[in-house]
């Protein structure tokens, strides 16, 4: 059997500079590759190459050859490709809520394709697109002529998923599909592309940074690190018996140690009781003020050295209740802490609590100054808290606190852009530490690192914490991070808490239904594709 | 110098058209802000009977250099020139005899001469020199762009500022506000204004401050709109810090470039504003230097092309150095650019 796909020799270059090296790969007809590296590996440039969807003449392909259906690509002409896009070859990409026109129906813009190339009637089409709809499990609730921001995001991955299918393509580019949905419906649509292409009988080649999403899908996997190949062959081999440094290195961080224990009698430092936050909702003329309740009555009790892990999927109000605790949004409920209700306090006495309650947020890019040097950033804290602080002093505890969390004193002129999304989550935490606050509310903290970088930035919150007793609020969506770190678990789901106690007890035996599913989602069984 | 001022500067420097731009600038400007001591109907020293005067900063009057009249000394007439020379003194003039206020009564034509080794420029329909009326009319209008400049971008940057940072109510008044002000015929109401009072320099400073703070509005209220939500600011007050703390340390700097990249259009903006009401006659008061007047010699006496030609020339050379220079300045203070230049990315 000919490979459908042969990618031989294939270099990318934008500019000058080389972004892949030579790679050569292979997909079979009706089989499933997996390239599989982190961001700025070159495993989505390599698979834009097979449609040729790179921005030519910029970039270019200095050595190589890819063979698609027996039609080389590489310098094909503009017709050829035309034809072979969508017929031979077609994508989806990891956006749903932007790959998706907002102003067209769902059921146009997944037809368009068909009217423009197999001139069938729009009548026709329609029908097309139901059954379509049908194949990508969108049932009859879905209208063909919904607007994309009637849909939640799963739905709007289907409806990309069935434009992508509308012309029985060969195969099918898959780009992180699963990366912006939660975990639940992650797996849902994992198992969706897995039960299509047994169907179609097609290709499907997988990109994506996540080890787990391949283990259950992919025949074969490619592993890319800096425009590289560097180990390829069946999955159940990459998995059990990898044998380069980076695939262990990957395969490492994707199983992170559990946390050590926390002292179980440790005093009480927080004490948050029935904690409500309500946000109010579009309101008609003399209308009555509606509200959206994002977090309804949560109770925690948050013990010294402890992690406490809040987990749920987005809108569960997890991040609303991290904010709520801080009294960065108004809320109601009490919090107490060294004997004071925040809630009752006026702004400048909560003034001296800031310095105890420190947070962490999500995105590297967001959440420090562009124009601020780290060192202004770190220092903030110190000039609002200690401004009797002289200049030395001052300078000292910054760079005392960026050493700590493992960065080097020369970086501190510099500013936030010269630095990599790890390096910058470790400023924000260098931010929050140099104030040596009792609590830090961590949201998502790691989530939008690479998983190689996330397990450093978990062992090196184990390590402040343990030297600083300190206590975390960890939000997350990303069970086995939470897994590393929390103590107790929170599970939220529609700004409730369902299930609540130790870390270990829930993992083990989880008693709630809604935390089974998660627990599933995120620990796939241990099963792998078969190998053709 | 601070290594992020000192890396701006050097930014500032790779971008040569810039850097030329303002060495070229800052000499015409500061060499126009001695503009006595280079055209002026007094001289700059004049020794007589062993004594030194320094006309140019002081006035003297005749009988101070022993004549007979208790006037101020007119050191164009014969008499004082011979009563200096008679007490074998010297007289130091400018390198252009002339001031813009005073005709030339000495012409060897009718006004406007064409240029000469003795009027470089020519002069104008009243006999004035046309080089001396040029520095000081370009003085007058660089001072008044900076100034106005600086007054107008301060209340944009205050109004802009408090309407993105709070948003909500005081944005939607404050955004009505701007809207309507920005409504008004700013010409046509300077000139009604013009035919009620008497123009002079502070009062059209004020009045088209008063018009021309609008334009950087928009730009800083914008910038801080965005920025207001980013993770940077939550962070700052969840450390504890005020809202005005948080508006001036971290969202104004990132709303600056956007109000920077106005600043040379303001400039720019204010000359020509200037100019304009000075071409039409609703300016500065009758006979000050100034380069709308200029032009509007130029349009009068067709026949006297170097007037026109004088005027358009200076106007067009500054406004275009002016601009080359905001584009520098505007570059400099991107960080993207000053690292890539740099070339430390780690």
């Amino acid at each position: 059997m000919t490979a459908l796909v042969e990618v031989k020799d294939l270099s990318v270059a934008f500019g000058n500079s080389q972004v892949v090296n030579g790679i050569s790969f292979s997909i079979d007809a009706g089989e499933t590759v997996a390239l599989v590296g982190e961001s700025g590996s070159g495993k989505t440039v390599s698979a834009l190459s097979i449609p040729q969807l790179l921005p030519y003449p910029y970039a270019s392909h200095p050595s190589g050859s890819i063979t698609l259906d027996g039609e080389e690509m590489v310098g094909a002409g503009k017709s050829k490709l035309l034809a072979m896009r969508g017929s031979v070859v077609s994508m989806i990409f990891q956006e749903p809520m932007t790959s998706l026109n907002p102003l067209h129906k769902i059921g146009r813009q997944v037809s368009e394709m068909l009217v423009l190339e197999e001139r069938v009637t729009r009548k026709n089409a329609s029908d097309r697109v139901r059954e379509l709809f049908d194949l990508v499990g969108l049932d009859e609730s879905v209208r063909i002529d919904a607007y994309p921001h009637e849909l939640s995001g799963g739905q709007r991955q289907r409806v990309m998923i069935a434009m992508a299918l509308a012309q029985e393509p060969k195969l099918l580019i898959a780009d992180e599909p699963t990366t912006a949905l939660d975990v639940t419906i992650q797996k849902q649509i994992l198992e969706l592309l897995k039960d299509i292409q047994k169907k179609l009988n097609m290709s499907l080649l997988l990109i994506t940074h996540d080890l787990t999403v391949v283990r259950s899908l992919a025949s074969r996997i490619c592993v890319m690190t800096g425009g590289d190949v560097v180990e390829q062959g069946p999955s159940r081999k990459i998995f059990e018996m990898p044998e380069h440094q980076y695939t262990k290195h990957l395969l490492a961080a994707e199983f992170l140690e559990l946390p050590p224990d926390a002292e179980n009698e440790a005093p009480i430092i927080a004490n948050v009781k029935d904690l409500h936050v309500r946000y109010p909702k579009g309101r008609h003329w003399f209308g009555k003020q509606e509200y959206l309740d994002a977090v309804r009555g949560i109770s925690l009790k948050i013990q010294r050295g402890h992690t406490i892990g809040i987990v749920g999927e987005s809108g569960s109000g997890k991040t609303t209740l991290g904010l709520a605790i801080l009294r960065m949004i108004p809320s109601t409920g009490e919090i107490w802490v060294r004997e004071e209700n925040l809630q009752t306090l006026s702004k400048k006495a909560l003034k001296p609590h800031r310095k105890d309650l420190q947070i962490v947020f999500q995105d590297p890019y967001g959440s420090l100054s562009p124009r601020m040097t780290v060192n202004q950033i770190v220092g903030e804290g110190l000039r609002i808290h200690e401004p009797d602080l002289s200049e030395t002093e001052k300078n000292e505890k910054v760079l005392e606190a960026i050493i700590e969390v493992g960065l080097e004193a020369e970086m501190l002129e510099r500013y936030p852009h010269e630095f990599s999304g790890g390096q910058r989550q470790r400023i924000s935490i260098a931010r929050a530490l140099v104030l040596k606050p009792k609590l830090i509310v961590m949201d998502e903290p790691t989530s939008a690192l690479d998983v190689s970088v996330q397990a450093q930035i978990v062992d090196l919150l184990r390590e402040v914490q343990r030297k600083y007793d300190l206590v975390y609020l960890f939000i997350s969506h990303d069970l086995k991070v939470v897994r590393a770190l929390a103590h107790d678990i929170v599970v939220m789901k529609d700004g409730q808490v369902v299930e609540q106690g130790p870390a270990q007890e829930i993992f083990d035996s989880p008693s709630n239904s809604y935390t089974k599913e998660l627990l599933n989602a995120a620990f796939m069984p241990d099963e792998y594709a078969d190998a053709k | 110098m601070s290594p992020l001022a000192q890396r701006r500067w050097n930014q500032f420097r790779k971008n040569r058209r810039a850097y030329n731009a303002l060495w070229i600038f800052l000499t015409l400007f500061i060499l126009s802000l001695f503009a006595e001591f280079i055209a002026n109907d007094k001289p700059i020293l004049v020794y007589h009977q062993d004594e030194l005067f320094v006309p140019v900063l002081f006035d003297y009057s005749e009988q101070d250099l022993g004549g007979k009249l208790s006037s101020a000394a007119n050191y164009w007439d014969p008499t004082i020139q011979e009563l200096i020379e008679n007490s074998d003194g010297w007289i130091l003039w400018a390198p252009v005899p002339y001031h813009f206020r005073t005709p030339d009564m000495y012409l060897n034509g009718p006004a406007p001469t064409p240029p000469d080794s003795i009027h470089w420029l020519g002069t104008d329909d009243a006999g004035k020199d046309t080089f001396a009326r040029l520095i000081y009319g370009f003085r007058l209008s660089v001072l008044f762009g900076i100034t106005l400049t600086i007054i107008s971008a301060s209340i944009g940057v205050i109004v802009g500022g408090l309407q993105g940072y709070f948003g909500g109510l005081v944005d939607l008044i404050g955004q009505r506000f701007v809207e309507i002000w920005t409504g008004l015929p700013i010409l046509i109401i300077l000139i009604i204004l013009a035919s009620i009072v008497e123009p002079s320099f502070f009062w059209l400073l004020g009045c088209l401050a008063a018009f021309s703070w609008m334009s950087v509005v928009g730009v800083v209220r914008a910038e801080f709109l965005r920025t207001r939500n980013f993770e940077y600011v939550r962070a700052a007050t969840a450390l504890g810090d005020t809202h005005l703390s948080i508006m001036i340390r971290h969202v104004l700097p990132n709303a600056m470039t956007a109000a920077l990249t106005f600043l040379p259009f303001i400039l720019s903006g204010a000359i020509t504003s200037l100019t304009a009401l000075d071409f039409l006659g609703f300016g500065l008061p009758a006979g000050s230097a100034s380069l709308g007047e200029l032009l509007n010699q130029g349009k009068r006496n067709l026949q006297a092309p170097w007037l026109g030609l004088t005027g358009f020339v200076t106007v067009g050379v500054m406004l275009t150095l002016l601009i080359f220079v905001g584009e520098g300045i505007r570059d400099a203070f991107d960080p993207r650019k000053t690292i890539s230049a740099s070339g430390d990315r780690s």
